[in-house]
């Protein structure tokens, strides 16, 4: 008996759910000779609008979780990262027409990128916070907080190390995402999602859409609800007027970065999406 | 009742004993087994047909300019509301001034029909309305509505009830807002809820003789069936009712629109026959623009366009209006606003 293939289906990942894009609208995904590979669904501002409704109301949940906590569900994603490594290297094999060594290696950079991020989770604080010198008897104390929503546009030549890359900073600190997966490579993004919802991360703490950032990025970065922009994979894109209009609302913005070492590890991608929050406390009882 | 040339809505029929009309329509006379027989004898409710044709209602297009001016129409619409037992004079007032305006940054946004609060905060938002206190007798003003009679559960003593409703009216409230005896309509005891209401509706009676409105809730969400919400419609619309509502806001399922699209038929069928206008409200669960869009659509549908104004039709809300305000200002500026651009109340 002969075997009937069965394509899959990619659809959008918003609040925990799998749905397809309210537009109704696919684009095809095609591998690196421009064989069809996949249809995924292209999502439409008002995919966007409903992703940072998600994203929204997962931020009390998730700021409000231990660091320690936030480490601990974030390693887990690593755990289950691990178990589905061939599903992962065989998606960027066909998308990216790489060889399976430089898939397995871009996997593996994923999956240590994220542990390394997931790590940070109870130690960013301390390291950026501070403990200030004041002239009086007062004990004064910095310390950052998460900002709120982050909208992402990952980085576009990359599928999966660049979006873990983009994604796993603004996590750590207590962020929740809206993020833009690469128009062309958009699958491991997606693959990921399936990941995210059989974790321990609550329902629309990552929001991940499909479809043409030029269409949708617009939206997320006048958008008055989100408090931060990520336009690290934005390079392609009229980045200028998208910086103009995140200061509308006045948000937090990282630029566009090319090549190789976009979104390079760093304890400044976490520091960056947080607002220090300074507190006076008095030494008089002690 | 009569729409006057200005468009006010003007009753004249209020000082009619509310039993006559309902003996006119009974033909007869008006006895416990006569209104038993008489609200037996509706029809039944199609419910396939009632949820398939709200659904249908709810799937109309609304373009922007349409929009525009839907999102107007709901904020003069609203019964800003707050009951909880945690209400304070200074809530009230809050609640007042985002009534008259709602969105600061904004001062061409309309006011919204109503606050409505418990018996005992009247006085503070009459305090707090001042000159703007009245829907007709000033210019921009808005009401003051006060539950009465219990609310929401209604279990008192008709004395309570009635001195309830008559300490809102002579604290300044414009309309009263009364729950009907669940209990009692369950049972099949018409005549009780009947004589309740018309009691609640004499103590309305303000000293110069006008009437504060009465709005009659049925608390849908306890009544069961449809066929049980169309009953209680009529019998609250026989007993002097001016306005039909929901619910208290306090039972679910609260306001739905299979059983607002059923109250509005009911009034409309009430005005055919007699050529007097009832208003209807739905309250509690209507919490998004877009829903409280397809309830303008049921209304217009339904009942006519003549329904979409404060004296015939209000939203009973508190976090419906935010939400407008930011689908308000997502038409004017061009992109999604959020929650930190609306005041919180």
């Amino acid at each position: 008996m002969s075997h009937l293939a069965v394509p899959k289906t990619y659809k959008l990942y918003i609040g925990g759910k799998f749905p397809r894009s309210e537009s109704g609208r696919v684009y095809e995904i095609v591998d690196a000779s421009g064989e069809f590979l996949a249809n995924a669904a292209h999502a439409s501002r008002k995919d966007a609008r409903d992703a940072v409704v998600a994203a929204r109301a997962a931020v009390s949940g998730w700021s409000k979780a231990t660091g320690y906590n936030r480490g601990q569900v974030l390693y887990r994603i690593a755990e289950l990262l691990e178990g589905r490594r061939a599903q992962f290297v065989d998606e960027i094999v066909r998308s990216e027409g790489v060889s399976a060594a430089a898939a397995t290696a871009q996997v593996d950079e994923a999956i240590d990128r994220w542990i390394w991020y997931a790590g940070w989770a109870d130690k960013y604080v301390q390291v950026a916070g501070n403990a200030n010198a004041v002239s009086g008897p007062y004990f004064n104390i910095s310390v950052p907080e998460p900002t709120g929503v982050v909208a992402i546009v990952a980085p576009q030549d990359s599928s999966l190390v660049g979006f873990i890359s983009a994604v796993a900073p603004a996590l750590v600190a207590g962020n929740t995402v809206v993020v833009i997966a690469a128009e062309r490579l958009p699958l491991s993004a997606i693959s990921l999602a399936e990941v995210l919802a059989t974790s321990d991360v609550p329902g629309g703490v990552v929001n991940i859409l499909t479809g043409s950032p030029a269409e949708i990025a617009p939206w997320l970065a006048s958008h008055a609800d989100v408090n931060a922009l990520d336009l690290v994979g934005a390079g392609a894109l009229d980045w200028v007027q998208l910086q103009i209009d995140a200061a509308e609302t006045l948000k937090r913005v990282f630029p566009p970065e090319q090549g190789s070492d976009a979104a390079a590890p760093s304890l400044a991608r976490i520091v960056g999406f947080t607002e220090t929050k300074t507190v006076w406390h008095t030494k008089s009882l002690i | 009742m009569f729409l006057s040339t200005t468009g006010v809505l003007v009753t004249i029929d209020r000082l009619v004993s509310p039993a006559s009309r309902a003996t006119e329509v009974l033909g007869g006379e008006l006895t416990e087994s006569s209104l038993k027989s008489y609200l037996n004898g509706i029809s039944g409710v199609d419910a396939v047909g009632l949820e398939s044709r709200a659904a249908d209602l709810g799937s109309r297009s609304i373009k922007t300019t349409s929009k525009a001016w839907a999102l107007d129409r709901i904020i003069s619409l609203i019964d800003l509301t707050t009951l909880e037992g945690a209400d304070t004079p200074g809530k009230v007032r809050s609640l007042v001034a985002k009534g008259l305006t709602p969105d600061a940054a904004d001062p061409a946004c309309p006011r919204v029909a109503a606050v409505c609060v418990y018996g005992d905060m009247v006085p503070a938002a009459v305090e707090a309305l001042g000159a703007s206190h009245g829907l007709d007798e000033a210019p921009g003003g808005i009401n003051v509505a006060a539950v009465a009679t219990a609310f929401p559960s209604g279990r008192a003593s008709l004395a309570v009830k009635l001195a309830d409703t008559a300490d809102a009216v002579a604290a300044g409230a414009d309309e009263i807002d009364m729950v009907i005896d669940r209990g009692a309509f369950l049972s099949g005891r018409y005549g009780q809820v009947f004589d309740e209401i018309v009691a609640v509706k004499e103590a309305c009676r303000r000293s110069d003789g006008s009437f504060a409105h009465l709005k009659v809730i049925l608390e849908t969400g306890e009544l069961n069936t449809y066929d049980n919400v169309r009953r209680a419609s009529w019998l609250s619309i026989l007993a002097g009712g001016d306005f039909i509502k929901t619910s208290t806001g306090k039972v679910a399922p609260a306001a739905t629109l299979p059983v607002t699209l059923l109250m509005l038929e009911v009034v409309r069928d009430w005005h055919r026959l007699t050529g007097e206008k009832i208003g209807v409200k739905p309250a509690g669960g209507i919490r998004t623009s877009k829903d409280a869009i397809k309830y303008l659509v049921a209304v217009a549908e339904t009942a006519g366009e003549e329904w979409l104004q404060p004296h015939l039709f209000r939203f009973g809300a508190s976090s419906l209006l935010n939400d407008v305000l930011m689908q308000r200002q997502k038409l004017a500026s061009g992109h999604y606003s959020g929650a930190d651009y609306v005041t919180i109340d």
